[in-house]
């Protein structure tokens, strides 16, 4: 053999009815072209997908990116002790007494100064210069007030929200054509604003409030956050995960491994892949059913909405538990219960732990879906408005009224003030945030986990 | 046939382990085991033989109660280990699993360290005491499955990134680890090369000393080097049963001898 390799190749001529290997015949040149214009499909069909979610991801973004930027007016404010405590005691009672009105002077003195300082020509009165603030300002000063007593009679720097119009006038939004028939702001205060601008007592920066906050009233999209309905969010995910994982797990793995195989076995199999399928909807109905109506749990609770999350979550959870606890090879199963091992033992000491990363991708999946819900939240009051942050909004978690990230995105968006709309989009990437890092772990764990055996 | 040994091999004991009567088995209407009568000897090595699909295999996990873990396998007859009926309705399979360890076709060690496979079934039976113990009893397992010597320094690597012929006797050791009394074996040299089969063929020669060995195979020479006593399924009915010697030179019955001129199979 090895003197035949290093021979010179023989020359044949060719005798065989068939032809040359070198030119196709018409079968092959047609099976070619069927299979290359296959391929072509698959990568027009991927490239529109890619494509539109493109166009999504950038259209989100652009839109959306505003909302983590605010207008911050940084004011030098006297506390004047003789609008703010008159007795001079500094007794909490009587500073209470104060009302947010009390604080305007404060705040149309602090203005005049600072035009004064910076030179600034403006025929506005000191009063339409304060309202180029939020309407939350004096609230603001007030609260440090009070936490604050011994600041009375100090110059104490303040950084206040701008208003959403200046705020949308700083992000484009708002244009002095835009506000021809707008009474919240005029051109003069505009003037004022660019000018303020060129002094450095107005920007445009990070807020993390929007992240961290609450929900705002119609009038004050400034400072409408994001914060609560997280916590929301988290505290019905939490319900989720501690219900529908062991409840998942359990139906699963006894319909996988200890149920008889007869038709009560398979109307309940049948029935569960149903219900993945049912419309979110029809969750939300019977949750308002059952555990409002039946069972008087509170409205708009975190409780309430994990519980109808969790219905819908279950499916989920244990058709991909079923999954992956098919996909453990039988020859383990065999292999335990041939040392003797009880069909217990085999399922617990062998396959879960086989199956584990299958079931934990499910169950991360379906607590991502689950998060993303809006409609089920609707029906049961999970769209509450809170305005105050955490703690004190929320104290008692699972059961104070609270929203959801959806479902606060929905509610913005259902709002007028375009500064809210814009305040939507920027929700949507946060939720988008927790949707990738939830997927990626899933990913993550799969890969690593993946087929140990 | 060519290996003259096994006409030299005496039966060592006539004390009978296992015994079989009219054991009929079912897989829903398919009629799988038609009535089976069988005595299988302690401290012997008894190998069944015959045509794929013959029952052989079915008929080999009816000793340990595997087939009950199959929804559809109905089991009719008496098989008694040590004199008590093993169908019972007060015998517990798992129990009787502790007893008749079994060994499978495809290497199948859990998807854990060397040590813990072996280790595993002592475990859950409570045969160690404390670490030492349990860790002796590894030992000699290993030792037994003639795989100490190649495993000793890497007892926590995975089992199954072993060999095949390494996996099945790490699977006999993790059988034996259990001290059953009866080990049952079902092709276990099919997915196996011709020099780990030698090495599994011996180690099974060895375990007679311990155990009453039931092997199940494919493989006419296998049977013949391995074995003291024969049996021949064909079709589900257990057609002849005999010394391994006999079986193979002077057969009783013509299937018999067609199956082992290799005229059916």
């Amino acid at each position: 053999m090895t003197d035949a390799t290093s021979s010179p190749m023989p020359a044949i001529t060719p005798v065989s009815g068939k032809g040359s290997l070198m030119a196709q015949d018409a079968r092959t040149r047609k099976r070619n072209a069927a299979e290359a214009r296959f391929k072509a499909y698959g990568m027009i069909a991927i490239g529109i997908g890619m494509l539109m979610l493109l166009i999504l991801v950038f259209n989100i973004i652009t839109r959306g990116v505003g909302a983590f930027q605010q207008t911050f007016v940084t004011l030098e404010v006297e506390l004047l002790e003789e609008k703010l405590d008159k007795n001079g005691n500094r007794d909490p009672a009587d500073l209470a007494k104060v009302s947010t009105f009390g604080y305007a002077p404060l705040l149309r003195d602090a203005f005049e100064a600072k035009v004064a300082e910076l030179g600034v020509e403006t025929d506005l009165d000191g009063k339409d210069m304060a309202d180029i603030l939020s309407a939350g300002a004096r609230a603001q000063m007030r609260d440090f007030v009070l936490a604050n007593p011994d600041q009375i009679g100090n110059t104490v720097s303040f950084e206040f929200l701008a208003s959403g119009r200046v705020d949308g006038y700083l992000k484009d939004r708002v244009s002095r054509d835009s506000i021809a028939n707008d009474k919240n702001i005029s051109v003069e205060q505009l003037d004022l604003v660019d000018q303020l601008i060129d002094g450095g007592t107005v920007e445009k920066r990070f807020n993390l409030a929007f992240i961290t906050g609450a929900d705002s009233s119609d009038a004050r999209p400034e400072s409408a956050g994001m914060g609560v309905s997280m916590l929301g969010s988290l505290f019905m995910m939490l319900v989720v995960l501690v219900l529908s994982l062991p409840i998942g797990v359990a139906a699963s793995i006894y319909l996988e491994e200890f149920a008889p195989k007869n038709w009560i076995t398979d109307i309940i199999e049948v029935n569960i892949s149903n219900l993945a399928a049912v419309p979110s909807i029809v969750f939300g109905i019977l949750g308002l059913a059952v555990f409002i109506n039946y069972m008087h749990l509170p409205t708009s609770a975190p409780l309430v909405g994990g519980l109808v999350l969790t219905l819908m979550t279950l499916p989920t959870i244990i058709i991909s538990t079923r999954a992956s606890l098919k996909a453990v090879p039988p020859s383990i199963r065999d292999a335990a219960l041939g040392v003797g091992a009880s069909k217990m033992q085999s399922v617990f000491h062998h396959v879960l732990p086989l199956a584990a990363p299958g079931i934990l991708t499910g169950t991360i999946i379906g607590l991502a879906q689950a998060l993303g819900e809006t409609a089920p939240l609707l029906l049961i009051g999970m769209v509450g408005f809170i305005a105050s942050n955490a703690p004190d909004s929320i104290a008692s978690g699972l059961l104070d009224p609270n929203s959801a990230m959806p479902a606060q995105i929905y509610e913005w968006a259902r709002r007028s003030d375009p500064a809210f709309y814009e305040r939507a989009w920027g929700g949507i990437i946060i939720l988008l945030m927790f949707l990738i890092t939830m997927n990626t772990i899933a990913v993550i764990l799969r890969r690593r986990f993946e087929r140990r055996w | 046939m060519n290996d003259m040994r096994v006409l030299e091999r005496d039966v060592d004991t006539d004390a009978i382990k296992i015994a079989a009567r009219g054991v009929q088995v079912f897989y829903g209407d398919n009629h799988a085991i038609k009535d089976v009568d069988v005595d299988i000897q302690d401290k012997t090595v008894t190998a069944f033989i015959g045509p794929s699909g013959c029952g052989k295999s079915t008929f080999l996990r009816c000793l340990n109660r595997m087939n009950d873990t199959i929804d559809i396998c109905r089991v009719e007859g008496n098989i008694h280990i040590d004199g008590e009926d093993i169908y019972d309705r007060r015998v517990d399979p798992v129990q009787l699993r502790a007893k008749v360890g079994m060994v499978f076709q495809k290497p199948n060690p859990f998807p854990k360290s060397i040590y813990d496979n072996v280790a595993y079934g002592p475990r859950i039976h409570g045969l160690a005491k404390n670490k030492a113990a349990l860790d002796d009893i590894v030992e000699s397992a290993l030792r037994r499955a003639a795989i100490w010597d190649e495993v000793k320094d890497r007892l926590s690597a995975p089992g199954t990134g072993l060999s095949g012929g390494q996996q099945q006797r790490l699977c006999i050791a993790r059988a034996v680890a259990t001290e059953p009394e009866v080990l049952l074996m079902d092709e276990p040299c099919s997915a196996l090369d011709p020099i780990a089969t030698a090495q599994v063929e011996e180690l099974i020669d060895e375990l007679r000393q311990n155990y009453s060995v039931v092997i199940v195979t494919h493989s006419m020479q296998q049977a013949a080097r391995v074995s003291q006593k024969t049996a021949f399924f064909h079709l589900g009915n257990l057609v002849e049963y005999g010394e391994t010697g006999t079986i193979f030179t002077n057969p009783e019955d013509s299937r018999t001898e067609s199956y082992i001129t290799g005229r059916i199979g």
